[in-house]
């Protein structure tokens, strides 16, 4: 389990990562390493480059103006979650982030790093598919923003160029009033999800389901909005029947097999159980008509 | 008199060193000039290898070796059968590295050794294998069927070994029972995970002809006689030393392993020291596994539920290979049976190949899956009689006044037969009761039920035959400068407090503090008679070598106080590292005084030997300095050997909530009752009872390690196998009792394995009984994952 032999760099500004990364053919990103370190002791990965973004600080930023939770691709998760303004504008980011591994692992580990790395068990995904979240990418020769429904393709796999970087993500904040929960389950604590979801409501003027946002997590190849549940949620009473309902339709957004960690019948089951536990959680603290 | 030390909760001696990262494991040692070793492995289960080429390999920069079979002249034999049995009717074991077959995924096929790991990992992949596959059958049910793949093409069946034991009349207690119930049950593969993975390091000493090995053994004698064996050297020559070793729980008992061939050979051939240390992805595929078992047990019981005879017939997955032999089976077949007094025995058992990491013994020994089979038979039984399940065990416990109780040609690991020394099992059933106030327990689930949460409680007793012999040694020595004294036995530590417990044992003898006394072991250098630790007999065998060794010491001592203070040895007292007449503390000699006047001295190196020479006022103006059968010094050894297993034995009860969303089990109580005898250290029992319930939940939640059908395990590491956390092990309520054994000076039972035996069990009877009210089908196996609990639940809505 010893890595295999390959280039190590630490460059100091973005300017100088992106040159880096344009120059060399076979490079990969450490940006924390919880998830990079174990592919190369495992040698699942045989890069001739490491770029190691830890010196770039102009990448370790959270902005919370205009409607919209900026965080620099390098910042640790740790320092999101304990964010005040971000809390206060969006506190289901704190929600969703406690389910991510441990404190000291989140400590270590960034945001970009977890949304780059792709995987579909992850919380971070999850939530910027949830809530519509952007992504911005830069190369040497241009920035792009990217919207989440986008960004995500495949286990492991986005819409990131080689020659680009992840440089920001961008998470909405929630409507006035709009309730919020995120649940997972993990077979010990701390453990990748076998299945997560999160939601969030809005109610209209008569208490009714105005908005329902729905994703998971550990179902698919990717975080997954739950389409079918979501409008069948609109204009609906919110209450058990709906939200029960809503956990039925949100089965056969499971698509992962049986593996190791879980059957895909119980995933199933598991999934709509989650579902319907964040509605019922979300409505509690959804604000209703005045 | 000075405040007893057995029995007290003393803080360990290791510890500082250990948690404060000061251990030396074998990793940790400055070898000078040290090149390390990388293994390349089968990547097939079964196979025939047709193309091996290390040209690329040994061409890399940095690389001084690479051996395969053909390179290892002598030692190109097949490993020993440590303990042949004359029911294994077809014994295989493997070559250090494989010759052209090979036989599970993770055998070793070559070593590469470079200046350091990495080139020795870069290396190992550029030696080139191709593979004839071949077809394979993992499970161990259908390996057993005609026609099934053959793992050693000339094994019939892939039945290794096949044992019957019949004990008392099994057929007439079948004939004459009112009900007979029967069950199949299954336990699954396992690993015991170690927190330090394999290691070996050696030096070849050209010098002295002398060879030395560091290894993360428990078994440091047996391997100095592997290795003598093999290297063909005298005994004298070969060193084998296990430093701190990070946890053993039993595959690290099996000698010797390919590294432990291949490390000291390569350091013989390079004149390098050579380190080899395993990496956990190849923990998984090649240090031994356990636990695959398939029971088909069935009880004959009168209407009162007292039950007549048992018949048990099961499958042992041995894997690929059989280098322990049956223990495993062996173990599981001689504890089926439990605490109850059934009469009437009938047990058979095959050991099937399989083409997967060999099987041998990994803490609990085939006993989880007997007591899983007994106890889930006991529930059924109680369920089909309509009798309450505690009730129906209390009808079937040996009662204390049978002690001693003898199965009868039911013969155990150290080749007796089985005979429970003493217990008393009713008392430990009614502390459960008790502990768990039972009538409330109801209440609430009555409760839980009526709101249709899913609440249960289960249990399990379990019986454990410990303290193997053949024997145990220990070497006590009184250091003449500190006063301090030595103790050495023949064993080897991987946690389990040995530097405290025998230093409470010896500091009860001779009157000084636990801390001042130092236990070394685990170097054949420094004591070589004695066996390994293994089988929950180290207190047992081990502890009372050590206490008669100290009695021994503490005569020697107070001969030689008397000596010195004119007084009657009867009359000597030791305290506080001082001799003294009884009643005249303030007149004595301290024990440095008196290690040093037992030597009797020519030259005073240092100001306290002026007392031992020969023109010293106390010196003897007549006679002999050391008269005639006299030592010199304060040193003695002493030998302890266990008439037979020493039976601990226990009660533990879960009260659980399945959470019917994500099938989850919270363990919202856990009591154990259990009951080794007479406890050294209180705190070590309860920690070891506290790592084994771990240990069990584990087996009764998580692991699993799962073959497919190819015979390439897919979950080895520990992001796919689970162990639990911290965070998922129960606070465990602990209720000692002790009923000293009659069998040895200091009334000990064993307790390493305790309490890993019974998890599984009541684990199962919870969940069980927490979903009895939807109807869902019996708890049949472990480990209960989240799917499993889902497929009970949705059986249960398929049937309502």
């Amino acid at each position: 389990m010893k890595p295999p032999c390959y280039e190590y760099v630490a460059p100091d500004t973005l300017a100088g990562a992106l040159r880096v990364r344009a120059e060399c053919e076979d490079s990969v990103v450490l940006a924390g390493g919880q998830s990079l370190v174990p592919t190369l002791n495992f040698r699942l990965a045989n890069p001739d480059t490491v770029i190691d973004l830890r010196r770039v600080a102009e990448l370790a930023t959270v902005d919370t103006r205009d409607g919209m939770i900026r965080v620099g691709a390098m910042t640790r998760q740790r320092t999101l979650e304990r964010n005040e303004a971000a809390f206060a504008r969006n506190p289901l980011i704190r929600e969703t982030m406690e389910y991510i591994a441990h404190p000291v692992i989140r400590s270590r580990g960034t945001i970009g790093g977890s949304v780059a790395h792709a995987d579909p068990a992850s919380e971070l995904p999850c939530l910027l598919v949830l809530l519509d979240g952007e992504l911005t990418a830069r190369s040497s020769r241009g920035e792009r923003t990217i919207p989440a429904a986008d960004f995500f393709e495949f286990v492991f796999t986005t819409a990131l160029e080689p020659e680009e970087l992840l440089v920001e993500v961008a998470f909405p904040v929630l409507e006035p009033g709009e309730g919020w929960a995120f649940r997972e389950f993990a077979r010990r604590h701390g453990d990748f999800a076998v299945a997560g979801a999160g939601a969030t409501l809005l109610l209209d003027d008569a208490g009714r389901i105005a908005r329902a946002r729905l994703a998971a997590c550990g179902v698919a190849t990717t975080p997954v909005r739950l389409r079918a549940a979501e409008e069948a949620l609109r204009g609906a009473e919110p209450g058990t029947e709906a939200f029960r309902a809503a956990g039925e339709l949100a089965r056969d957004a499971v698509t992962t097999v049986d593996d190791t960690a879980a059957s895909a019948d119980y995933r199933r089951h598991l999934l709509s159980g989650l579902v319907n536990d964040v509605l019922t959680r979300a409505a509690a603290r959804a604000r209703g008509p005045r | 008199m000075s405040t007893r030390q057995f029995g007290a909760r003393v803080q360990r001696n290791e510890d500082a060193r250990l948690i404060t990262g000061r251990g030396r494991f074998v990793d940790d040692l400055p070898l000078d000039g040290v090149l390390h070793g990388a293994f390349a492995r089968s990547a097939v289960a079964r196979g025939r290898i047709t193309h091996l080429d290390t040209t690329a390999a040994r061409a890399l920069p940095g690389v001084h070796r690479v051996y395969t079979h053909a390179d290892l002249g002598e030692l190109d034999v097949t490993m020993p059968l440590l303990i042949p049995h004359p029911c294994i009717g077809h014994p295989r074991t493997q070559y250090p590295l494989a010759h052209e077959d090979v036989y599970h995924v993770g055998q070793a096929i070559a070593f590469v050794v470079a200046d350091d790991r990495y080139i020795a990992e870069d290396a190992a992949r550029l030696i080139e294998i191709d593979y004839d596959i071949l077809p394979v059958e993992v499970d161990p049910a259908k390996a057993a069927l005609d026609g099934a793949p053959l793992v050693h093409e000339d094994v019939p069946n892939n039945i290794a070994a096949h044992l019957v034991q019949v004990s008392g009349d099994p057929d007439a207690a079948f004939a004459a029972a009112d009900h007979v119930t029967r069950i199949q049950v299954r336990v699954d593969r396992s690993t015991a995970a170690p927190m330090e993975c394999l290691s070996t390091a050696a030096r070849w000493d050209a010098v002295s002809g002398e060879l030395t090995v560091w290894d993360g053994t428990q078994a440091p004698i047996g391997l100095r006689g592997a290795l003598s064996s093999l290297f063909d050297l005298d005994e004298d020559k070969v060193r084998v030393v296990a430093p701190d070793v990070g946890g053993g729980f039993g595959p690290k008992i099996v000698f010797p392993y390919s590294n432990e061939i291949l490390v000291p050979f390569a350091a013989k051939d390079l004149r390098r020291p050579v380190k080899w240390v395993e990496d956990r992805s190849e923990n998984f595929v090649h240090m031994t596994h356990e636990r695959t078992q398939i029971h088909d047990i069935e009880l004959a019981a009168t209407s009162d539920g007292v039950v007549l005879g048992l018949r048990d017939t099961f499958l042992h997955d041995t894997g690929s290979f059989i280098p322990y032999g049956i223990a495993v089976a062996q173990v599981a077949s001689t504890q089926i049976a439990g605490p109850y007094r059934i009469p009437a025995i009938h047990v058979t058992f095959d050991c099937v190949y399989t083409p997967t990491v060999p099987v041998t013994p990994y803490r609990g020994c085939g006993r989880p899956q007997a007591n899983f089979a007994i106890e889930r038979a006991m529930d059924q039984l109680a369920a089909e009689l309509g009798i309450d399940r505690f009730e129906i065990r209390r009808r079937n416990f040996i009662a204390p006044d049978e002690f001693p109780y003898t199965r009868p040609d039911l013969v155990f690991a150290d080749g007796l037969p089985v005979t429970l020394d003493s217990g008393r099992y009713d008392d430990a059933l009614a502390a459960l009761e008790k502990a768990l106030d039972l009538d409330a327990i109801r209440a609430e689930q009555e409760q839980a039920r009526a709101e249709g949460r899913l609440l249960g409680l289960g249990l399990s007793f379990y019986v454990e035959g410990t303290g193997l012999g053949p024997y145990e040694g220990a070497k006590i020595r009184l250091h003449p400068i500190t006063g301090k004294a030595y103790v050495n036995t023949g064993l080897t530590a991987q946690g389990q407090g040995h530097e405290t417990a025998w230093a409470q044992i010896v500091a009860d003898q001779i009157g000084v503090r636990p801390e001042d006394v130092i236990v070394v072991e685990g170097d054949t250098g420094v004591f070589d008679w004695g066996v390994a630790t293994f089988a929950s007999r180290a207190a047992v065998v081990s502890g009372n070598a050590v206490h008669v060794a100290a009695v021994s010491a503490r005569a020697r001592i107070a001969q030689a106080a008397a000596n010195m203070l004119e007084a009657d040895p009867d009359d000597i007292e030791l305290e506080n590292g001082r001799a003294f007449v009884r009643g005249t503390s303030s007149r004595g000699v301290t024990l440095a005084e008196v290690a040093t006047m037992s030597n009797p001295l020519r030259y005073a190196f240092n100001k306290a030997a002026q007392t031992a020479t020969q023109f010293a006022p106390t010196a003897r103006s007549t006679g002999k300095p050391l008269p005639d059968g006299e030592r010199p010094g304060i040193e003695v050894s002493e030998y302890y050997s266990p008439p037979h297993a020493t039976w601990a034995y226990g009660v533990h009860a879960a009260l659980v909530e399945v959470d019917p969303v994500t099938c989850d089990i919270d363990v919202k109580r856990y009591v154990c009752v259990h009951d080794c005898g007479n406890m050294i250290n209180p705190m070590i029992v309860e920690g070891q009872v506290a790592g084994g319930v771990a240990q069990g939940m584990g087996g009764a939640f998580y692991e699993k390690l799962e073959y497919d059908e190819n015979g390439v395990l897919r979950n080895a590491s520990f992001m796919d196998f689970l162990v639990p956390y911290a965070t998922e092990v129960p606070h465990i309520e602990m209720i000692h009792m002790e009923t000293p054994s009659p069998l040895n000076p200091l009334g000990i039972k064993g307790v390493g394995e305790a309490g890993t035996i019974p998890v599984g069990q009541v684990i199962a009877s919870a969940v069980e009984d927490a979903l009895s009210p939807l109807g869902a089908p019996p708890v049949r196996q472990v480990p209960l994952s989240p799917s499993a609990i889902h497929d009970l639940l949705r059986e249960a809505r398929v049937s309502a």
